[in-house]
């Protein structure tokens, strides 16, 4: 030890050893140390999500239903929908992965409104507590969409408690968002440019966009149903000459582009992926820069193809027919330009890269079964079936959580300091895939034959695509716990990982892992175009490795 | 660059991205809350085009006076919080307080008459709910509309609430003099929201309160 060569270096001051204590996270204001006490609360609510998918699957093993009865069942489905929509999904990747990476991906020191930041933070925490409530005494049933006049006239459930709780978890999203909008305007370090901006920080804004221009509008009509079911108000009660198709549509104006709050991140999660294991330039940067602002625009107006069967104008559905297959363009012009940048790129198996090919996978199947259902004739046969099921969950579960998962195994030298398993991981990512197809794939065929969806029973020839349904359930459970285990195991035990292991091209790869406090030694000053592997000399292999735990300001500069 | 002024976060490199930042945070914002009021005023539409005599006979039951009055009230709050802005990038503080008490002042008054407004309603049994009673044979969508003018105008005035509070704060960190002609951000971004508020009423006013003048 008293060798100089050996000799210890100076404790480096990292965000995680700056301070120490219960307090100095409950109330921090660093970005970084906000994006894990998110990640503890949404993985909570993923557990307790799945815990309602694992009694849902247990119960549909056999014909009869034989698990729970039929008004508990109606209970598992809502509460595994609006605990894994509103508690997990839409705040996953942006509030722990684009708040951890989006001011290092800019060169800022933090969001332009930390404390607000903090605040959206305990705001979703008090959100999730009306959640619990209502899981504690008994929980709703009125599915996760709410629709009236059932939620506002005849369920005996709790309904007004998840509301309120729904409706303070989209406040803690839509300051999210407004933080995101204006960070990426105004605190990009020197020479970072619109277009030298990561392609993850452009779905941000995107989906910042969305949650900034949606989530006030579901606001509005849950507190509307919320009233209505209080005061026995008329609003959307046709009994009384209110219009229940107008809750439908104020509804689906928001969730449906909450489809894509939660896609989009991924999205940008893959893009990332893509170009770090081609080791190759993003094919079209431009294109897919827009692309994400065209899903974000035309998601907007595709709402009503959730309402074919409601009793829409014929005419309006052609129209809202013609707009969902327009909104496939901009998505496909995602899946081309991936599949260009892997073209004669350098491609190697590590684990995010893994669940970045498994992402364009699963979201083709998702996103085309999403035209089936946009197709005016299919969808009167499938409209309510397991197809529908099925579907969403591709592009949710195989699309946002892959992205989610391959994001956090990327990011995770950079946010923990230490490499995961690697054998361990690839082995984890590759039972997801194979447990969610299992677990999804039987379902298309169920929706086709016409099983109905939130049925708590069904006809006994539907028996063996089921039961496949729960195998493939139980090997996803299996998926999702390992990589719970190992990242908790890697941040004490896993290999040092040094600041930029891939290596890419980011400037969050520029600053020590785990970054310094204010993230940057220095105000970075970007000279390089995106994703410029071929021209930086600093990114060829070998790299060394360990690398110095020293941020090295550019000689050039 | 000289010393950084005392009101510069640390996450910003100088006061004018500091500047840039909050405008276009209440901006982000003021846009969410269109979002907000926009689902109201969609329900308010839709169920009007539905039962236009109802809402034209309900609204007959609306005080044009007071609410005209509220109207020319809020107008003139607008004005004051534009000069106590201008105060502010001037660096003039006393006029800076006097004219920020006095839209403090005027958006308490129209608080006062819309209570006196509500005040009313509920006299005349036309509050949403178990006590509502209404003539004719449309009550159901009478009722409708009187929710509808509740859920609006009510939540106008909690913004005109949180509003006042603002100014309250504004009027007694200017008294401890911490707003000069350098910085004044929160004076300006809260005269942004201030105007938007009142637009909203803008809006409400005409909707709720004239739907039947011209007959």
């Amino acid at each position: 030890m008293s060798s100089p060569a050996t000799a210890p270096a100076l404790r480096r001051e990292t965000y995680l050893n700056v301070s120490f204590g219960v307090k100095s996270w409950l109330l921090t204001t660093d970005h970084k140390r906000i994006a894990l006490l998110y990640l503890v609360s949404i993985t909570l609510f993923f557990f307790l999500g799945g815990f309602f998918a694992v009694l849902i699957r247990l119960h549909l093993l056999t014909p009869e239903g034989s698990l729970v009865t039929a008004e508990t069942y109606n209970k598992l489905f809502t509460m595994h929908g609006v605990v894994m929509i509103f508690f997990f999904l839409i705040p996953s990747i942006p509030a722990v992965l684009g708040n951890f990476l989006i001011p290092l991906m800019i060169g800022a020191k933090d969001l332009a409104f930390p404390r607000l930041n903090l605040a959206s933070w305990y705001i979703f925490n008090l959100a999730a507590l009306f959640t619990l409530y209502t899981v504690i005494t008994g929980g709703v049933d009125t599915g996760w969409t709410f629709y009236t006049p059932y939620s506002s006239l005849y369920s005996n459930t709790h309904v007004v408690p998840t509301i309120v709780g729904i409706f303070f978890a989209g406040f803690s999203s839509i300051l999210t968002g407004l933080n995101f909008i204006v960070t990426i305007h105004t605190m990009r370090a020197p020479g970072m440019t619109w277009f030298r901006l990561p392609l993850f920080v452009w779905t941000h804004y995107a989906t910042s966009l969305i949650m900034v221009l949606g989530t006030p509008v579901v606001a509005i009509t849950l507190t509307l149903v919320a009233v209505e079911r209080i005061f026995h108000l008329a609003i959307f009660n046709p009994a009384l000459g209110g219009d229940p198709l107008l809750f439908q549509h104020l509804f689906w104006f928001y969730s449906h582009p909450a489809v894509y709050i939660m896609v989009l991140p991924a999205m940008g999660v893959t893009t990332e992926l893509i170009t770090a294991f081609a080791r190759k330039k993003l094919f079209g940067y431009h294109f897919v820069a827009a692309a994400s602002l065209g899903i974000a625009v035309i998601g907007f107006f595709v709402w009503a193809h959730h309402m074919f069967v409601a009793g829409l104008s014929p005419y309006a559905a052609m129209i809202f027919s013609i707009l969902s297959y327009l909104v496939a363009i901009p998505s496909a012009v995602k899946v081309f330009n991936w599949t260009a940048t892997l073209y004669k790129g350098s491609v190697s198996w590590a684990t995010p890269m893994l669940y970045g090919l498994g992402f364009i996978g699963l979201f083709v199947m998702g996103g085309m079964t999403g035209l089936f259902l946009a197709a005016l004739g299919l969808d009167v046969h499938v409209h309510d079936t397991y197809f529908v099921v099925a579907h969403f969950h591709y592009i949710m579960v195989g699309g946002a959580v892959m992205g989610y998962l391959g994001g956090l195994h990327y990011w995770w030298p950079k946010i923990s300091g230490r490499l995961y398993p690697e054998a361990l991981a690839r082995f984890a990512a590759i039972v997801l895939f194979v447990g969610f197809n299992l677990t999804f794939f039987p379902q298309f065929i169920l929706g086709y034959l016409g099983m109905p969806r939130r049925y708590h029973a069904y006809p006994p020839e539907f028996q063996v695509l089921n039961v496949l349904s729960t195998a493939g359930a139980s090997i996803l459970g299996v998926g999702y716990l390992l990589p719970m285990f190992y990242l908790v195991w890697s941040m004490r035990y896993g290999p040092i990982a040094g600041s930029n292991p891939w290596p890419a091209t980011g400037l969050e790869w520029q600053t020590p892992s785990p970054p310094p406090p204010h993230n940057f030694d220095r105000t970075p000053v970007v000279t390089w175009e995106p994703y410029d592997f071929a021209g930086r000399a600093d990114l060829q292999y070998p790299v060394p490795r360990p690398e110095p735990q020293m941020f090295q300001p550019a000689a050039h500069d | 660059m000289s010393a950084a002024h005392s009101a510069l976060a640390e996450q910003f490199r100088d006061m004018e991205q500091q500047r840039e930042a909050s405008s276009l945070g209440m901006w982000v914002f003021l846009v969410t809350e269109i979002m907000f009021f926009g689902g109201l005023f969609l329900v308010y539409t839709v169920a009007r085009a539905m039962h236009p005599a109802a809402f034209a006979a309900a609204s007959r039951h609306l005080d044009v006076t007071l609410g005209g009055i509220n109207t020319a009230v809020l107008i003139v709050s607008s004005l004051t919080m534009a000069l106590a802005v201008y105060a502010a990038q001037v660096g003039r503080r006393r006029r800076l307080m006097g004219f920020l008490a006095l839209t403090m002042a005027l958006g308490c008054t129209f608080l006062i008459i819309k209570g006196f407004e509500y005040a009313d309603k509920f006299h005349h049994h036309l509050v949403p709910g178990s006590g509502f009673s209404f003539p004719g044979a449309e009550a159901s969508p009478a009722e409708m509309f009187f929710s509808l003018y509740f859920a609006m105008t009510g939540l106008h005035a909690l913004h005109m609430i949180i509003g006042v509070g603002l100014v309250a704060v504004l009027l007694v960190h200017a008294g401890r003099g911490r707003y000069t002609a350098e910085y004044h951000t929160p004076v300006e971004i809260s005269g942004l929201y201030w105007h938007f508020v009142d637009i909203i009423w803008i809006f409400l006013f005409p909707l709720l309160y004239l739907i039947d003048i011209h007959h």
